[in-house]
């Protein structure tokens, strides 16, 4: 017996403003943001009691409390408590990884309809007792008598006070994210002045959208804030061009306005089947067209940590028959404004289409003008797994307010790794 | 090893002694170990627009494993992935000073005097972050070559422009001029495996000339190109012919080393050191060709490299030389090569693919004060290598000779201290060079992929700024 695959329909989304880290949210949970963004969902979309299929999130930074983040989120919104969810975490590829899970099982025909998302936080985060004192932690909690407690505590030490607060780095390297993006920055010659023009306009397209109203069904206010809190409307090139480069050393063009801040949020998105939205009397903005996910070899290979996008793209256009520049849209997150300069020029490279993808040409240069045309996460902030939704949901919108198109979105994550995905209106 | 000044300035002390007094200070040279990679750093990879050698380069530096970068430019990083070589990138306008190693250049697109603002415009911006002891190759077409005198005009220029570089860059830099003959295009892997190595220490300013050669040259291990060749080597028991012995072993060739019979001990101890063999003969004596050609076919089958290093000096001002002095160096450094050569090539004991490697001198080029015999016969090498380079071509035979400047040797030990101290002080290095540095031009030289270079004399002087 075999099911005819299904288009999967991207209904909309919704997200909670981004904060910056330890700022408005400070005191926020990923529970608490999760709760918000989907409330706003089942808001939205009239979803108050129902029973979909399945919510998908998760997010990065995660304390181990919330090893079951979703489902005690899915309970504690409006949703049928009979919702079943679950926890993925891919990096800051999580968001976009849950869509692609849940539009997979829409278009096999296991769901009607489902939420993927993502949240997460930089203030709240998950400080752990340090390995040492969990070790002798442990060794106590399993001792027989006193005096073997005695024993065990008698092998504590001051440095064990000092507890373990994740870092931003990648365990093999020991380097930041920020630090080996500054080599990619530097292998591909990606100049301060591209990177901070880039950042600007991110910034500028934002403040645009927010003008013109095009986040008002996007988003649900959270705490104190309405908007993006680190959106700069009168951002410039020349007042990005102050900042002191904080990766690559003193020689470096990364900064902090052209690097995305830490910052605390949500996002999630509604897929369903096109039959399921109309019954429900929904819109269908988008169909999730595929996803693609690639991973390089950044520790031994002479890759650049985020770099698998450019791997993944190219390999997602073979499958499906489409070159790079058969979209309407694209949606390239801006971990960094030279990652994004980066993965664009590897495409146009003949050199790397040749020798590190296969190709007998580059794929060739995009039209800037179709380039995260609201902004993306420069301007907005980058809650690492909260950015996919923030993304689908925004492309998909603006696919449909343009009548049709298509839009090709890609999302690098720690590990060397990146997921990709196509929309279609 | 570097002479006693060379090491003394820089010592901790000597360095700020030179530091404050201005005196000068010469680079450590860097010398090839065995297994050093081609290029000890990352090179950087330019082009003309128009020119025709940025492929052919890249896949001799994809072969060598050479990190290299080059500029956003479409044309060269197309021809760059055509050739697999999986090249980074430079962007002159990004910040801070990026360090290379090498620098190389594809200069054959510029067709007008012009057009030379493009070697400019790449090397400006980079000359100044080159690492010590780094190098620089030009490439372009001999103006024999050019299709037109404005082309043959701007292609001499360079000339110019690497001589004059040479002498300033500093630091132990080398930078040499490669002429490129059209449809040479694939004879260049030896000759960048030579000056983009450590290899060519003391080899600066050069001008070289790679030709067309029949058939592609043969593929070679970069470590040991030499393996299963026989090498004869002239005056092999001392100095430069020592080091050339030692050197062609070194590239796996089998040494078969030569001197006089007084020298049998010292000779022996080189050969088995090296796990060659020997021959004491006198390369004077009438029969000498006969013998040294039997030997070979006897106890070899042939010979793939003739080395003549072999060489003596007899100074004295023209008017108190007798006719013994001149008639001896004569004979030993330039008449017996000729005898030699004849024998080998008449009874066919050198093998196909042939090598004919001399030693010149650079008294041979700009002469020197009473060495009016040896300069005659070190002018007279360079004439036998030009002449005779057109007629061994055609039995696949090359013949190339390389003019060593101030070398420290015993020989230039025994020169009087202001002297010595003039001649190793007076080029582009600021020290002598090493026997090795003679040797390792020659193991160039003679590679079983050097098949496109014959005809060429190459100085081994740290660009002395005798001669031309």
């Amino acid at each position: 017996m075999t099911t005819p695959l299904r288009k999967v329909a991207v209904v909309g989304g919704n997200r909670i403003p981004f904060a910056r880290s330890n700022s408005a949210y400070a005191t926020a949970s990923n529970q608490d943001m999760l709760t918000a963004a989907l409330d706003g969902l089942v808001a939205r979309f009239g979803l108050e009691g129902e029973r979909l299929g399945e919510v998908v999130a998760g997010a990065v930074l995660k304390h181990s409390r919330d090893f079951n983040l979703t489902r005690e989120t899915v309970m504690s919104t409006r949703l049928s408590a009979e919702t079943p969810a679950y926890d993925v975490q891919q990096a800051c590829g999580t968001g976009l990884e849950a869509a692609i899970l849940v539009a997979n099982k829409i278009a096999l025909g296991q769901i009607d309809a489902g939420v993927a998302g993502g949240v997460d936080t930089t203030s709240d985060a998950p400080l752990a007792v340090n390995d040492d004192l969990r070790h002798l932690l442990i060794k106590l909690n399993n001792a027989r008598s006193n005096a073997d407690r005695l024993k065990v505590l008698a092998g504590v030490r001051p440095g064990m006070i000092v507890p373990a607060i994740p870092r931003n780095e990648e365990p093999r390297t020991g380097l930041s994210m920020g630090e080996h993006q500054a080599r990619t920055a530097a292998r591909w010659g990606i100049t301060r002045a591209e990177q901070d023009e880039l950042t600007a306009l991110s910034h500028q397209h934002l403040a645009a959208a927010y003008e013109r109203g095009f986040q008002d069904d996007l988003m649900t206010p959270f705490l104190s804030l309405e908007r993006d809190q680190n959106l700069r409307p009168d951002s410039s090139v020349e007042k990005l061009a102050k900042l002191k480069p904080v990766f690559g050393g003193p020689d470096g063009t990364m900064t902090a306005g052209n690097s995305t801040p830490l910052s605390d949020g949500a996002a999630v998105v509604l897929l369903a089947t096109d039959e399921w939205a109309s019954e429900h009397g929904l819109p269908v903005l988008a169909h999730f067209v595929t996803g693609e996910t690639a991973a390089v070899d950044y520790v031994g290979g002479e890759e650049g940590l985020l770099m698998a996008p450019a791997y993944a793209v190219p390999r997602m256009l073979d499958r499906v028959g489409l070159t790079l520049q058969d979209f309407d849209l694209y949606e390239i997150h801006e971990a960094f404004a030279s990652q994004v300069l980066s993965t664009l020029r590897a495409w146009e490279d003949p050199v790397f289409c040749t020798q590190r993808l296969g190709r007998k040409k580059p794929l060739g240069a995009i039209d800037r003008a179709k380039l995260n045309v609201n902004g993306s996460s420069l301007a907005a902030g980058h809650p690492f797994a909260a950015t996919g939704g923030r993304i689908v949901a925004g492309a998909a919108k603006e696919l449909h307010a343009r009548g049709g198109g298509r839009a090709l979105i890609s999302i690098c994550a720690a590990g060397g790794q990146g997921v990709v995905a196509i929309l279609e209106a | 090893m570097p002479d006693t000044y060379t090491k003394l300035a820089n010592s901790p002390i000597g360095k700020i002694v030179t530091g404050q007094t201005g005196l000068p200070r010469p680079t450590i040279l860097e010398r090839h170990r065995p297994g050093d990679p081609a290029v000890n750093g990352r090179l950087l990879l330019g082009a003309a627009s128009g020119g025709r050698l940025a492929g052919p380069v890249a896949k001799v530096l994809a072969a060598l494993d050479v990190d290299t970068a080059t500029a956003l430019d479409d044309d060269v990083r197309t021809a760059v992935a055509g050739a697999g070589l999986d090249a980074a990138v430079h962007n002159p306008d990004g910040p801070g000073r990026p360090r290379f190693k090498a620098l190389v250049f594809d200069a054959t697109g510029i067709a007008d005097s012009t057009q030379l603002r493009a070697v400019h415009r790449f090397f400006r911006p980079v000359v100044g972050g080159v690492e010590p002891c780094g190098r620089v190759v030009v490439l372009g077409t001999a103006p024999e070559d050019c299709a037109g005198p404005r082309e043959a005009t701007a292609q001499r220029a360079l000339e110019g422009f690497t001589r004059s570089l040479g002498k300033e860059i500093g630091r132990g830099c080398a930078v040499q001029l490669v002429y490129v003959a059209p449809g040479a295009e694939a004879q260049l892997a030896s000759t960048l495996r030579f000056l983009l190595s450590a290899r060519s220490a003391y080899v600066s300013g050069q001008v070289v000339r790679v030709g067309k050669a029949s058939g592609k040259p043969p593929a070679v291990d970069q470590h040991r190109p030499l393996e299963g060749k026989v090498a004869l080597v002239t005056g092999a028991s001392r100095g430069i012919g020592a080091a050339i012995a030692s050197t062609l072993a070194r590239d796996g060739a089998h040494v078969v080393g030569l001197d006089i019979p007084p020298l049998a001990d010292d000779l022996a101890a080189v050969a088995g050191a090296l796990g060659g063999s020997f021959l004491t003969c006198d390369i004077t004596a009438d029969d000498a060709p006969q013998v040294i050609a039997e030997h070979l076919l006897r106890e070899h089958g042939g010979v793939d490299v003739v080395v003549h290093n072999a060489g003596i000096t007899q100074d004295r001002t023209l008017k108190r030389m007798k006719d013994e002095r001149w008639d001896r160096v004569l004979d030993i450094n330039l008449s017996s090569e000729e005898r030699i050569d004849d024998v080998l090539l008449e009874e066919d004991v050198r093998r196909a693919g042939g090598r004919i490697v001399c030693v010149s001198s650079i008294a041979g080029i700009a002469g020197n004060n009473g060495q009016t015999n040896y300069g005659a016969s070190k002018a007279g090498v360079a004439g036998m290598v030009a002449a005779m380079a057109p007629i061994l071509a055609k039995r696949k035979i090359t013949i190339n000779a390389v003019a060593p400047g101030f070398i420290e040797t015993q020989m230039t030990a025994a020169v009087p201290f202001a002297i010595r101290e003039a001649g190793r002080r007076m080029n582009s290095m600021s020290q002598g060079g090493l026997p090795v540095d003679v040797a390792e031009a020659i193991a160039w030289l003679a590679a079983p992929d050097s098949t496109g270079l014959n005809g060429n004399v190459v100085r081994v002087c740290g660009q002395s700024l005798l001669g031309a």
